[in-house]
């Protein structure tokens, strides 16, 4: 009995380190609708300080305690700097494009943690005064696990005081009912907003802080937390404090009980958390439905309109030079462009669901993975050679886009983004950890072309040919009824519903045919690469998709092709210097800020503004 | 300024910073026929190991080319991040390989990124020397002509520590080990040798935390649950940290507790612990600060006095592949490919750690490791009795792994 009490002590723990940091995130979102990816490196920042702060200053409960709080406000200027110079700038921008700057922010966050810390993990000292345990019917509880059960509710408890019982507060709140109406009403947005990004990054500074005496401070601590905070915030509903302190509780709790049970798969199981939650309430536990649903305002209408003749042939230029290309360059810039096509055909999958059907997908790397690790198992166990794998692979991501997709489309804006994601997880989760079938992290390998195709340009034009096949197969499909029938569903479902359409069956059918479509270019790239690994299924795989369709532009149609174009070459070229990720972070930033519709949608602007100066009056 | 061509503006400015970015970075000129070694690692995905590697090939390169460099040209090393993905470093390995007219790849660290380039190398028939992954499938599974390995993998780390734990009494043994290919690795390892060396070992509880999101309190409290004499730790960075803390605080570790613990000695990771380091585990590591040997002593000092840093596990292993390279270019007389595999096959060579052998039947070094106790001695962690176990007495039989290599 001492023993699961413990054990329930323990996960209260838990609980309270991951709320504070999941309070913050969700009260950024609550108020200014940004899914802030960088929210986990300013918890890693909050970290690296305090460990300064507490070393340098004088031993005691005065420095150790002194420079937790100093860390968090720190941390909560950053916030500030970061809401001024990029968040502030693209409010406005499609709903994700502030995703994608944060994640910006977070690459450039990596690179100047490991200047300034340098590469290696730092212990800082425990807490004065809570560095020993206490017998709690015969079982050690460290006292520190004491303190955080403590503050945890302290902060709950400030939290809720501070948004029920302030005038700061009441604005908060109604700006996450509905911030247009309160700007409306005169109340100074841009402040709100400042002071709300503040508030949550000092949460995660303090979060971070406190972790000083439970765990030394590392470099992956950014990205080991942010899917666990999603979750939470996720569960919890998002912009509900009381939703994400009980989330953190039940996921944290879990955890603890789950281990004694099941501890291989404590990934999994956290995941199965949210889906079952989010199938049962979409919004979460005590999250309110949304009343701005993405794509709901679509200003630019590019994508309704079908490419007219110049267009096309200047399409079938490039493809035409794309066919003479191995003739021209040396043999590595076709590997290139092999990764060029295959995330284009990626890309476009995901736009086919995102541009065209307002539908988020926040894991669409599932199903990229799922048909890579379709084509090596058809492969390897099947021994149906690399033509019969490419042609079947697709249909075990076609499988679990039927299969996931079918509770996604129930819901709508960044709730389906999150299940997306806990699916996409769970995937990642299941081929990570199940090694006997999947290999595990090493993968599948010895995933190469058949003989007649394993030369650099041959396989060149079998990815050309079949990823042209792709993106204008899903072209087609966007200017067909089933394409206008989905735009009509992105810009208003209500009314779609009322002509007696079955708009879910819509966005499902759509889910499955993008699900497939990623799945063809997973099995190529499997083969291009000779091996699958769990990071086909990753988040960051997700993310680089996403970040390709919206700095492409989200609302053209080439948008994705030129945003893979764009992303896999400056990777590439990046790599080869020292603090690449800085600067691709703040390439990335540069994109946000500089073209917000994208690069070809903003290039569209800039062109037909051109023409328009040019014409006499 | 109207805002439209402010707009404008922006809109060509970013479209003039994407395009510099993209053509700007050319390849650096040549020098007059250096050897070329294209090297892939996480430079920046693990930064605690990668770096202070780099640093430990950059001085061997430099010494060799200041001494006249091998077979008269000098050794040039292409090093390039692969961000710590497997797609990455296959792209850059044709990039070295077809662009750079590369000699012969080397590196990597993470496992997977290892077996990417390793399966690469078989495909592309292009020398691979695998330097730290120590995934056991790049030399047996996935073993094949074209790829050598140096650092102990984590069967022989693990069989080294095997040994001496069935020297203890210790019956009923936990496992805490992260949940993914290196620690189930390390486990099967251990319990294999166990079970071979005593049978009377049980194991009672294992613990299987998702890599680096240990749920340190629980994780200890179910340990205790088990009463275990022993605990078989494949943990590392801030799992481990998080885990020692935990343990120290709700009394799991104690004095009669026996503990053994995968990679706990190297410097990496024992050094950030401090004095709080657990004390009496048995370890694999490298205890620098005690050696004696003057070859191995010599590179430490050089190494300190050319950094201004400490060594770490990585520098030596980065040391020791130039060496390694150095020797087998010597052999093979040429840069020829298939010259190049014939002299490392069975290739013995002197290095700082004494001589290591590239084993013609697995492509595996011989290089070993350092195995003892650890201690804390004013307020540093340290290892004390400590041997240097050698790792040609711990592999498996020749017939095991001629099986696991199969007709690769």
């Amino acid at each position: 009995m001492s023993f699961y009490f413990a054990q329930f002590l323990t996960g209260l723990a838990s609980a309270s380190s991951l709320f504070l940091v999941a309070s913050g995130m969700s009260i950024i979102f609550g108020v200014t609708r940004i899914v802030n990816f960088a929210h986990g490196s300013f918890y890693m920042l909050g970290a690296f300080i305090a460990y300064s702060f507490v070393t340098e200053f004088p031993q005691g409960p005065m420095g150790f305690w002194g420079g937790i709080l100093l860390t968090a406000f720190v941390v909560g200027l950053i916030g500030v700097v970061m809401e001024i110079l990029v968040l502030r700038r693209i409010y406005q921008s499609p709903e994700l494009f502030q995703l994608v700057a944060t994640f910006g922010v977070v690459l450039l966050i990596k690179d100047v943690a490991l200047w300034v810390w340098g590469p290696e993990d730092r212990l800082g000292p425990r807490a004065p005064g809570f560095d020993g345990a206490i017998d709690i019917f015969g079982s050690l509880v460290p006292e520190y696990d004491l303190v955080m059960i403590v503050l945890g509710f302290v902060v709950l408890g400030g939290l809720w005081l501070l948004f029920n019982r302030t005038r700061w507060g009441a604005l908060v709140r109604a700006a996450t009912e509905d911030r247009e109406m309160l700007g409306a009403l005169g109340v100074n947005q841009a402040l709100l907003f400042t002071s709300v990004v503040f508030l949550g990054s000092v949460l995660a500074g303090l979060g971070g802080a406190l972790q000083i005496p439970r765990a030394s401070v590392s470099h992956n601590m950014d990205m080991a937390i942010i899917a666990t905070v999603f979750v939470v915030v996720v569960v919890g509903g998002m912009g509900s404090i009381v939703g994400a302190f009980l989330a953190s509780v039940i996921i944290s709790e879990l955890s603890a009980f789950g281990i004694l049970i099941f501890p291989r798969i404590t990934l999994v199981l956290m995941f199965l958390v949210m889906v079952i939650v989010l199938v049962l309430r979409p919004w979460g536990i005590l999250g309110k439905p949304e009343n701005q649903t993405v794509g709901e305002t679509v200003e630019d209408e590019t994508l309704s309109i079908i490419p007219g003749a110049r267009m096309r042939l200047a399409m079938l230029g490039v493809f035409l030079l794309l066919l003479v290309t191995p003739y021209l360059v040396q043999e590595f810039y076709l590997v290139l462009l092999t990764e060029v096509f295959v995330f284009a055909l990626f890309a476009t999958s995901l736009h086919f669901i995102m541009g065209n059907g307002g539908m988020v997908s926040f894991g669409h790397a599932a199903y990229f993975g799922l048909g890579a690790y379709g084509g090596a198992v058809l492969l390897l166990y099947g021994g149906t050679g690399m033509g019969l794998a490419l042609l079947l692979a697709p249909l075990l991501a076609c499988a679990g886009a039927a299969l996931f997709g079918w509770f996604c489309v129930r819901l709508s804006g960044v709730y389906m983004a999150m299940l997306s994601l806990a699916f996409a997880q769970i995937v990642w989760s299941v081929v990570f950890q199940m090694t006997e079938l999947t290999g595990g992290e090493n993968g599948l390998v010895g995933i190469w072309p058949s003989e007649w195709a394993s030369d650099r340009s041959a396989f060149y034009y079998l990815t050309l040919v079949i990823c042209t096949a792709g993106v204008v197969t899903l072209w087609r499909m966007l200017y067909s009824p089933f394409g206008y029938t989905l735009r009509a569903g992105r810009d208003s479902p209500l009314r779609i519903e009322s002509i007696g359409i079955d708009y879910r069956a819509h966005k499902w059918l759509a889910f499955i045919i993008s699900g497939a479509f990623a799945g063809v270019a997973g099995a190529i790239y499997g083969f291009s690469k000779g091996i699958v690994t769990p990071t086909t299924v990753d988040i960051p795989r997700s993310i680089d998709v996403l970040m390709m369709v919206l700095i492409g532009g989200v609302q053209t149609l080439v948008g994705p092709l030129a945003g893979a174009f764009a992303f896999v070459v400056l990777e590439d070229r990046l790599l080869a210097l020292e603090f690449w990720r800085a600067i691709f972070g703040l390439i990335i930033i540069g994109i946000c800020l500089g073209m917000p519709k994208g690069i070809v949608g903003s290039l569209r602007v800039l062109f037909q503004r051109g023409r328009a100066a040019g014409t006499p009056p | 300024m109207t805002r439209t061509t402010l707009a404008r503006t922006k809109t060509w400015l970013g479209i003039a910073a994407m395009a510099a970015t993209m053509v700007g970075f050319g390849t650096v000129g040549q020098a007059a026929e250096p050897i070329k070694i294209g090297e892939i690692n996480s430079y920046t995905a693990l930064a605690d190991f990668t770096q202070p590697y780099k640093k430990g090939w950059q001085m061997a390169v430099e010494e060799i080319n200041a001494a006249g460099g091998v077979i008269g040209r000098p050794l040039e090393v292409i090093a390039r991040d692969d961000g710590g993905k497997p797609g990455n470093a296959v792209k850059i390995a044709e990039e070295l390989t077809t662009k750079e007219n590369v000699d012969l790849l080397a590196g990597t660290f993470f496992s997977h990124i290892g077996v990417a380039v390793t399966n690469y190398s078989k495909q592309r028939k292009k020398l691979f020397i695998a330097t730290e992954p120590m995934s056991d499938d790049i030399t047996w599974k996935q073993g094949h002509r074209y790829t050598f390995r140096l650092r102990p993998s984590t069967y022989l780390q693990s069989a080294m520590l095997a040994e001496e734990a069935a020297k203890l009494p210790a019956k009923r043994w936990a496992i805490v080990a992260p949940n993914y290919k290196f620690g189930q690795d390390a486990v099967a390892a251990f319990k294999k040798v166990m079970k071979a060396k005593r049978p009377d070992v049980e194991f009672v509880e294992e613990q299987w935390p998702a890599l680096f999101k240990i749920d340190p309190g629980a994780t200890v409290q179910a340990l205790l649950r088990a009463k275990p004499d022993g605990i078989y730790s494949a943990l590392f960075s801030r799992d481990l940290t998080a885990f020692v803390r935990e343990a120290e605080l709700r009394g799991l570790l104690k004095p009669d507790l026996t503990v053994v613990g995968l990679l706990t000695g190297e410097p990496e990771y024992l050094d950030p612990m401090g004095e709080e380091a657990p004390k009496n585990w048995i370890v694999t590591g490298y205890p620098w600060y005690a050696i004696e040997d003057p070859k191995h002593k010599k590179f430490i000092e050089d190494y300190q006095a050319k950094y201004n840093e400490t060594p770490r596990m990585g520098s030596l292993v980065g040391y020791v592949f130039i060496q390694a390279i150095a020797a087998m270019i010597e052999k093979a007389g040429s840069t020829d490919q298939d010259a190049m595999i014939s002299a490392m096959e069975g290739l013995t060579f002197d290095s700082v750690v004494g001589p290591i052998t590239f084993r013609g039947l697995d492509h595996q070094s011989t290089m070993g490791t350092w195995v003892g106790r650890t201690a804390v001695k004013d307020g540093k962690p340290i290892m004390v009795d400590w041997h240097y176990a050698k790792g040609e007495d711990y592999f498996p039989t020749d017939e095991e792994i001629k099986a696991l290599r199969g007709s690769n």
